[in-house]
């Protein structure tokens, strides 16, 4: 046990301390439920000093008890107690975290765990702070409202938010990411032929991937109407040039050597093109990919605001920020969130299938 | 000599280019309602006459890029900066929240990333979301972050800028991280050598080492805080900035201020990146990193 755990297991235990006392002085309805679990927190912490039960999934089970008693206790009010138990119940958890990962000789399988569970941990956290800030600060729902609200209204409302998801995704920001990714990348290719082109397209490329080209999103409106088709323009002209810069890097990374081997070998410039410049310029694609992806849904719901029919990500949000109906916006926000998280992670694990060979993916294997 | 031409040309070729295909759409774009026009008006048209009425609307689909350039005149030379008109005031109000955000967002994303690479904990738990951070469309939820921070009493600058700030750590917190960790094993056993503690490999070497990460990062951070500033203030009740320019432009169908107001944007993007870029290459320069 290193010393900077061994501080946070003693500034845990003494927070559960620290509780424990505040929890004793004001013995209210939750009073017994408190004690308890300060208790447990303060034994958690200070047991490190005896040299009692040192495993990470003692800490780990003290933290979620504290979190899972914190959440039960709640009704309205932030008993004073609860602050330094807040601390404690975190205090632990990061100790649990911090030995989990600094444990030697575990199994690939038991590893690939760890590494899997910790952000998720994390996460659970950020909302169980939230949902505990919200809730004990009685902070008014039309500023933020507490996450299971938000969760009780998405699962009220899934036909809606299915609506709107295919209305702002699917055909908007879908449409528009293929036809301005592919459109990009067939220019690319096109270009390359001519390097007069090339040394031109490339700086400008780049000014114009730097500009906020969102703005856009009026002009759009007003040229292709109110349905997806304005939005899904915006798309196409917000992909198209981070594609074409990245495709056109991309193409020019081979080195002398490797092109002289295949030309060694006799071969075209469509296999020069598909057996070497391509895989090459797989990494910068697929980043441009990624960069894409999330500029897509920002277009797609950002273009909803200059005008809509009435579904949509975008119109959704601007709509019920108006009338004040934040957990619905914030159910949209998760929407959306969770398509793009799952956009970017298909893409990256298609990245990992077809660059298998580079060297950053080859070392996360080690 | 032949250095710069060589570079210069194609560029100003591709450039040249972008116009004239602009002008082309602008006559095409705006000839339907014109040739309206002259039938209700019973005048007989020649194709010159075409050409120079379609650069001449007050309301073009598509407006010609000199009538872009006099409206940009007209609102910054020939306005008092202070008057709520001048372009020059409201890319003002832009910069300043631009600027707030990108700063802040800088020196978040060292923050995070010193403590990503000194602390594993850290790393595992907060690197998964920084990247999911950024897979959330905050951009198109900006206005409502906007107007539900005014409720709490936070107005002006800081929401704006903290949109910004939102953005821009992202690029600091990839990049730096990559450019603490880049000092290679040699290096590292060096400092190990001389008995070197976490600080001093983190001070002497980590972040020297680090310095032109940052600056590649900064220049996506700033273009992308610009954007941050200017949906920050497409919210109805923002009165100043581009961004409002763009909004009023589009509930009264002005296009060609939409349009100026874009090319200012644009304009003012670039300088940002382009200030970045001349700070990054003389501090290069002055460590010894690039000749």
């Amino acid at each position: 046990m290193t010393g900077f755990q061994r501080t946070i297991a003693t500034l845990g235990g003494l927070s559960g301390v620290l509780a424990l006392v505040l929890a004793v002085a004001d013995a209210g309805e939750a009073g017994v439920l408190m004690i308890a679990g300060s208790i447990l927190l303060a034994a958690a912490g200070l047991r490190h000093h005896l040299g009692l039960m040192p495993e990470a999934r003692i800490d780990l089970a003290a933290s979620i008890a504290g979190m899972i008693l914190l959440l039960t206790v709640l009704d309205g009010e932030m008993p004073s107690a609860s602050w330094p138990f807040l601390v404690g119940c975190w205090l632990i958890g990061w100790l649990a975290v911090e030995k989990s990962l600094a444990a030697r000789g575990l199994s690939q399988a038991y590893s690939t765990v760890i590494s899997l569970a910790v952000p998720v941990f994390f996460g659970a956290w950020i909302i169980f702070v939230w949902e505990v800030l919200t809730v004990g600060l009685q902070i008014p729902t039309v500023l933020l409202p507490p996450p299971s609200m938000i969760a009780v209204r998405f699962a009220a409302s899934t036909s809606i938010l299915w609506a709107d998801f295919q209305q702002t995704f699917i055909k908007a920001a879908l449409s528009g990411y293929i036809i301005g990714c592919g459109s990009a990348f067939i220019i690319a290719i096109l270009i390359d032929r001519i390097p007069f082109l090339q040394r031109g397209l490339l700086p400008v490329g780049n000014f114009v991937s730097a500009l906020p080209i969102i703005g856009i999103a009026p002009v759009m409106v007003m040229w292709f109407g109110f349905d997806w088709q304005s939005k899904a323009a915006v798309v196409v002209v917000m992909t198209f040039f981070p594609m074409l810069v990245n495709t056109m890097a991309g193409l020019q990374a081979t080195q002398a050597m490797e092109r002289d081997l295949l030309r060694t070998y006799g071969s075209s410039y469509f296999q020069l093109l598909v057996k070497l410049r391509l895989p090459t310029a797989a990494p910068f694609i697929f980043n441009a990919l990624k960069i894409n992806s999330t500029l897509a849904l920002i277009g797609a719901i950002v273009a909803e605001f200059f005008g809509t029919p009435i579904v949509g990500l975008g119109f959704r949000i601007s709509t019920e920020v108006g009338r004040m109906n934040l957990d619905m916006v914030w159910a949209e926000i998760v929407v959306a969130a969770i398509a793009g998280s799952l956009s970017y992670g298909l893409l990256s694990l298609l990245e990992r299938r077809v660059t298998f060979w580079h060297p950053s993916n080859r070392q996360k294997n080690l | 000599m032949t250095g710069a031409l060589s570079r210069v040309f194609p560029i100003a070729t591709v450039v040249a280019a972008i116009m004239v295909v602009w002008y082309g759409f602008t006559v095409y774009l705006n000839s339907p309602w014109q040739i309206e026009q002259y039938e209700k008006a019973g005048i007989e048209w020649q194709m010159g006459d075409l050409v120079r009425d379609t650069m001449a609307h007050d309301r073009p689909i598509l407006p010609a890029p000199h009538q872009i350039v006099t409206e940009i005149w007209k609102t910054t030379v020939e306005k008092k900066i202070t008057s709520k008109r001048s372009l020059i005031f409201h890319g003002g109000v832009t910069l300043s929240s631009t600027l707030l955000g990108f700063a802040m967002g800088t020196i978040l994303g060292i923050g995070l990333a010193v403590s990503i690479v000194e602390n594993r904990a850290m790393d595992k738990s907060l690197m998964p979301w920084i990247i999911t951070s950024q897979t959330i469309p905050i951009l198109a939820i900006a206005p409502m972050i906007i107007v539900v921070l005014n409720a709490v009493g936070l107005s002006g600058l800081l929401p704006k800028a903290m949109i910004s700030t939102y953005l821009s750590f992202f690029p600091v917190v990839v990049g730096m991280v990559k450019g603490l960790r880049s000092p290679d094993l040699m290096l590292m056993d060096l400092m190990h050598t001389y008995k070197a503690s976490r600080w001093q490999v983190l001070w002497k070497l980590r972040l020297p080492a680090s310095v032109p990460f940052l600056f590649a990062s900064m220049k996506v951070a700033i273009a992308i805080s610009l954007v941050g500033a200017i949906v920050g203030e497409l919210p109805t009740g923002a009165v100043a900035g581009l961004g409002a320019r763009l909004l009023a432009g589009s509930y009264y169908g002005q296009t060609i201020q939409i349009w100026s107001a874009l090319i200012s944007a644009a304009c003012m993007a670039a300088i940002l990146v382009a200030i970045v870029g001349v700070v990054s290459h003389f501090t290069l320069k002055r460590m010894g990193l690039r000749a």
